[in-house]
């Protein structure tokens, strides 16, 4: 949502792992040129990609939180201090002011595929 | 740090629009109808400057629907960035982690510095001679640092400290020296010094005035900062300006001289002697200038030009010209608003500060003076509070703490009003009784929210929790400070607390745990499905893993139940502040062999970890990255340890003393009997933690009363002691029952552990619990059996003693589970490049994480 177009097209798309090695409702992190981005697979089968630096400490490790929802929106926890960020658009709820940025991310066949710049 | 985001309310549970008070100190006054006819037609917004404040402005401006082409002219050659966070830079944040996004649709031209303002044709010229027409042209052009006069200040050496290339200058030369000077001891010039400490330097700071960050603090606080500030090694020279800075041989900075004639040696000096607001353009157009400098705006961030808006810390307002992001900010979001044709005003802005620098809580509130003033000061712990008052000592003026800001916390919202207490009293024994605010006080001033929106929120839309407020009020997302006046709210509107344990399930833990032996649930899928609603969240899941690993439900990374893990179940590992895990093995009562010992150190020394003896009686080695947990425990597994659940809600230790076997007061074989214990309830998933120890005789080197169930061996056998408890909230445990012999002891605790199990909350020490339950109850339900439920009780914990396996072992032994070890799933190779350590005391530490600086 924060990237520009432009530098997608350039970009176009990373393949970063097989569907199945995504366990329902647990994050993995991908290096995408030198970006850390945390994917996800919801339960229902929806892939997120936001990521992987905790804002509030940090360390790069929000692949490794808690999957959840919030008001029906899904959200992962920070394992280090447990501030809810929505996969949808990266925003922490418990400090709107904050935000991750997220990816656009896809599945071709088996393979899930992330876009960045 | 970025936007608003537009997830503002998302936090909020009910149907109705909140009441959501703008930001800072804007208010909404009429729009002003000829205003917004005017902004429908300007279509080309032009901004100079691409700093957090011209940022802000034009996310402002794309949230709210501008529909104009927005250029932003930028001096510097990257994107715009956090400027608060630049000293993160240096511990290891990339500039991409401190980049803001690109809102969609804005032409931002960097390294394109504005040289000329033709107000007559409405365009601005850039350095390279391209011309930019505008129908609103905005400045937003920062400060920049302020270099004194003084000889030797162009040597190669001298730095400033403002832009991400200032930065890369000071680490390049910090390579090459051995210590480094920072000029000037304010808020920026210790952040400096920080930084250079960072980089290995050996680091002075020289501040023309009595003491350190002059403009926050009086000279007492001063002393005490002071203290803090050379125990982390800084050297601090006071009242000390600058007569020269000399070259050596290579010409280049080889040290400062005070005017006292000493010399201070360095290589690199830093220069933060305050800032200057850039209004050089303004100058050159004719705009008006404030007194102190900086582009002179009115209530709407207009200029004397009515096309030219100037915001950030190049404006002045009222004569004063704000150099915190808050203000800046808030100067933005009124300057798109009154573009858009709103009615928006800036209004005088707090200047309270609060900061956590270098480790040290520093704040100050209201007025630096009054007539009478109330001191708290405490050398030792490195604490100074101070409150000034009005000569009736009632009106609270103002405040500054230096060591413990709770006194910012608890009283700033008093400024202006009687005190709720006297002011020895406040200070002294630590806070008013009652704190009862007229519902006008403002409770948080990052976003401008009084006590009584924040009853309104909870009583109109139901809340029962911060969450919620902030979801509702935005109270409380900024820098946090007002968050436990918000909890006080909460539970002054007697709010009911529910037992529900989240969103998710309407029951408490004990109330699952027996829904879930009941009707022999296996899966959190269907128990959420026929008990709960949503997907659950990092509050339910944990405890259902733990509800279904107690009932003996497998290992606990098998299927479904990895997921619900939280992160350090999953990893079987703590995690620790930079994102890399310890590893604790099990030392049963703590008795280990030398080979025991060896083998821990040799794989702390061929893993580069952190070692460390714990208050556990165990070792501690930290530092290990993901892929290297596997690694490591095959070593430890095939040296015969086993995990010690560090990082479980589980038995984590049996301490012991050496007990008959050696000391000469020794009356039972203390260590035996702890080591029969922790092997007993090792693995024990539980509400909490359990701890536990033995000691051989009264006189309790074991410590077994500060324990969730302690043994104190007697002449005749053992007594058990129940609802011990260190931490947060120390309770000595209860005498449960006495002279037992060893099998009835074990009986006794069984039954104990598993009666806790089953009944206590989420996260319920059995401390707690014991209270909560009342000792006379479970002793009757555990000693009496007049529930009936003894046998059960037994059994269940036989199943858990026959059933244990070590979670380690089978782990590192199931390729499946292996997997998930790994920092990148598409570079299973490639250790995690945002871990770094640096050396201490001949160990490692990880490399400081970014310095904390929050400021309202
Ligand atoms: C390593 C150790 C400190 C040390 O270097 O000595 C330690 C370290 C931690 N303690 Fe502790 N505690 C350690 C002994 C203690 C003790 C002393 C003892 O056990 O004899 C206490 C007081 C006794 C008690 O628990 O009643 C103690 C009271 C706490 C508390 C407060 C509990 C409470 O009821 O208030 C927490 C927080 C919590 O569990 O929620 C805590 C939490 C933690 C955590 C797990 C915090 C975290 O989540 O990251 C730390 C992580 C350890 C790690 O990564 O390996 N630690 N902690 C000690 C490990 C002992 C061991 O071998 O397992
Ligand atoms: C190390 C450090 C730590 C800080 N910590 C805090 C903190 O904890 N809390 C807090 O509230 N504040 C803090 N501040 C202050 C905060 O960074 C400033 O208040 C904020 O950056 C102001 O934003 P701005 O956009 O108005 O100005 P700036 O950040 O100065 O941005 C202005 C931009 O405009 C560019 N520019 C100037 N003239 C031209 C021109 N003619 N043409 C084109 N471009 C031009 C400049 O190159 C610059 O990039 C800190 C500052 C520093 C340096
Ligand atoms: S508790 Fe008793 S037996 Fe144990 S070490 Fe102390 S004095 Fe000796
Ligand atoms: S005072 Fe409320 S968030 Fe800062």
């Amino acid at each position: 949502m924060t990237v520009l177009s432009e530098e997608l097209e350039q970009a176009g798309w990373t393949p970063v792992c097989s569907y199945t090695d995504l366990l329902p409702e647990r994050g993995v992190c991908a290096l995408v040129g030198g970006r850390q981005i945390a994917l996800f697979r919801a339960f229902d089968g929806t892939l997120f990609a936001i990521g992987n630096r905790d804002p509030f400490s940090g360390a790069h490790v929000l692949s490794r939180g808690i999957m959840g929802t919030r008001a029906g929106e899904p959200v992962v926890a920070s394992p280090m201090h447990k501030q809810a960020f929505s996969l949808a658009t990266g925003v922490c709820l418990d400090d709107p002011a904050t935000a991750v940025p997220t990816y656009p991310v896809r599945l071709t066949g088996e393979t899930v595929e992330v876009g960045t710049g | 740090m970025t936007g608003e985001g537009g997830g503002g309310t998302a936090g909020c549970r009910a149907g109705t629009e909140p009441p959501r008070p703008m930001s800072g100190a804007i208010h909404r006054g009429r729009a002003d109808g000829t205003e917004g006819k005017v902004s429908a037609i300007m279509s080309r917004l032009v901004v100079v400057g691409n700093g957090p404040t011209s940022h802000r402005l034009v996310e402002a401006l794309v949230a709210k629907g501008f529909t104009g082409r927005i250029t932003v002219l930028g001096e510097e050659p990257r994107a715009a960035y956090d400027r608060v966070a630049l000293t993160s830079y240096l511990a290891g944040r990339s500039v991409e982690d401190l980049t803001y996004p690109v809102p969609e649709g804005v032409v931002p031209r960097l390294s394109s510095r504005v040289v000329d303002i033709d107000r007559r044709k409405k365009e601005v010229t850039t350095a390279d001679g391209r011309r930019e027409p505008y129908d609103v042209l905005v400045l937003a052009t920062g400060s920049s640092p302020f270099v004194p006069p003084v000889p030797g200040r162009e040597l190669d050496g001298c730095f400033t400290y403002r832009t991400i290339d200032d930065l890369d200058a000071i680490r390049e030369a910090a390579s090459a020296a051995t210590s480094g000077v920072v000029i000037g001891g304010g808020l920026l010039g210790l952040e400096a010094a920080d930084a250079l400490r960072g980089l290995g330097l050996s680091t002075h700071v020289v501040e023309m005035g009595g003491w350190l960050m002059p403009r926050q603090v009086d000279e007492g606080g001063g002393a005490v900062l002071r203290g803090h500030v050379e125990a982390l090694g800084l050297r601090v020279h006071t009242d000390a300006g600058v007569k020269e800075i000399v070259a050596g041989p290579d010409g280049r900075v080889a040290g400062l001289v005070k005017p006292d004639g000493e010399t201070v040696e360095a290589q690199i000096v830093v220069f933060s002697a305050g800032v200057r607001p850039r209004d050089e353009l303004a100058r050159q157009a004719g705009l008006e200038v404030g007194g102190r400098g900086g582009i002179a705006v009115d209530d709407r961030m207009r200029t004397a030009d009515p096309a030219i808006y100037a915001i950030g810390e190049c404006a002045s307002h009222e004569g004063v010209v704000y150099g915190l992001v808050g203000p800046c900010f808030t100067m933005a979001e009124v300057a798109a608003d009154r573009v858009l044709g709103g009615g928006a005003v800036f209004t005088r802005a707090d200047l309270s500060t609060k900061l956590k620098l270098l480790g040290v809580e520093v704040a100050q509130f209201g007025a630096m003076d009054g007539a009478l003033d109330v001191t708290f000061m405490d050398p030792v712990g490195g604490v100074y509070q101070k409150l000034f008052v009005s000569d009736d000592a009632r009106t609270l003026l103002g405040g500054i703490c230096v060591g413990d800001a709770t006194p910012y916390n608890t009283l700033k919202p008093f400024v202006g009003r009687d005190l709720p207490g006297s002011p020895s009293e406040l200070l002294f024994s630590g806070g008013p009784a009652s704190t009862e605010l007229p519902d006008d006080a403002q409770v948080c001033s990052c976003n401008n929210v009084t006590k009584g929106q924040v009853r309104a929120a909870v009583a109109d839309h139901g809340l029962t929790d911060v969450a919620g407020i902030k979801g509702c009020t935005r109270a409380g997302t900024t820098c946090g400070s007002c968050v436990p006046m918000l909890s006080q709210i909460l539970a002054k509107s007697g709010v009911e607390p529910s037992k529900a344990l989240c969103e998710h399930f309407a029951y408490s833990r004990a109330e699952l745990f027996d829904i879930v032996r009941v009707r022999a649930i296996t899966t959190f899928s269907r128990l959420i499905a026929e008990h709960g609603t949503g997907r659950g969240c990092d509050v339910c899941k944990p405890v259902v893993a733990s509800i279904l690993a107690s009932l003996g439900g497998g290992h606990i990374l098998d299927g479904e139940q990895a997921a619900l893990q939280d992160t350090n179940d999953h990893f079987l590992a703590n995690i620790q502040r930079n994102g890399t895990y310890s590893v604790v093995p099990r030392v049963p009562g703590g008795e280990i062999t030398p080979d025991g010992l060896i083998v821990i150190g040799e794989v702390a020394r061929d893993f580069g970890l952190y070692t460390k003896i714990t208050g556990g009686q165990r070792i501690d080695l930290l530092g290990a990255r993901v892929e290297q947990l596997p690694l490591i425990w095959k070593r430890l597994v095939d040296a015969g340890f086993e995990s010690g659940h560090a990082y479980g809600k589980a038995l984590r230790t049996v301490k012991s003393c050496v007990g008959s076997t050696w000391c000469r007061y020794g009356v039972q074989d203390a260590v035996g009997l702890a080591i029969a214990l922790e092997l007993r309830y090792r693995g024990l998933r539980s509400p909490h933690k359990l701890k536990s120890a033995v000691s051989g005789c009264a006189r309790e080197c074991a410590e077994a009363r500060g324990k969730d169930f302690g043994v104190i061996a007697t002449e005749r056998g053992w007594n058990l002691y129940v609802g011990g408890n260190g931490g947060f909230s120390p309770r000595h445990a209860d005498l449960f029952a006495s002279d037992l012999g060893t099998e009835e002891l074990v009986r006794v605790i069984d039954r104990f552990l598993m009666f806790y199990i089953r009944t206590a909350d989420r996260l319920q020490r059995t401390s707690a619990w014991l209270e909560a339950q009342g000792a006379a109850y479970v002793r009757e339900v555990v000693l009496e059996d007049s529930l009936g439920i003894c046998a059960d009780l037994e059994a269940q914990m036989e199943r858990h003693v026959a059933g244990y396996a070590d979670e380690w072992r089978t782990t590192i032994e199931d390729p499946e589970k292996l997997r998930r070890f790994v920092s990148f799933i598409n570079a299973p190779g490639t250790p995690d490049p945002s871990i770094a350590f640096e050396p201490q005391r001949e160990q490692v530490k990880p490399v400081l994480a970014p310095l904390e600086a929050v400021r309202s």
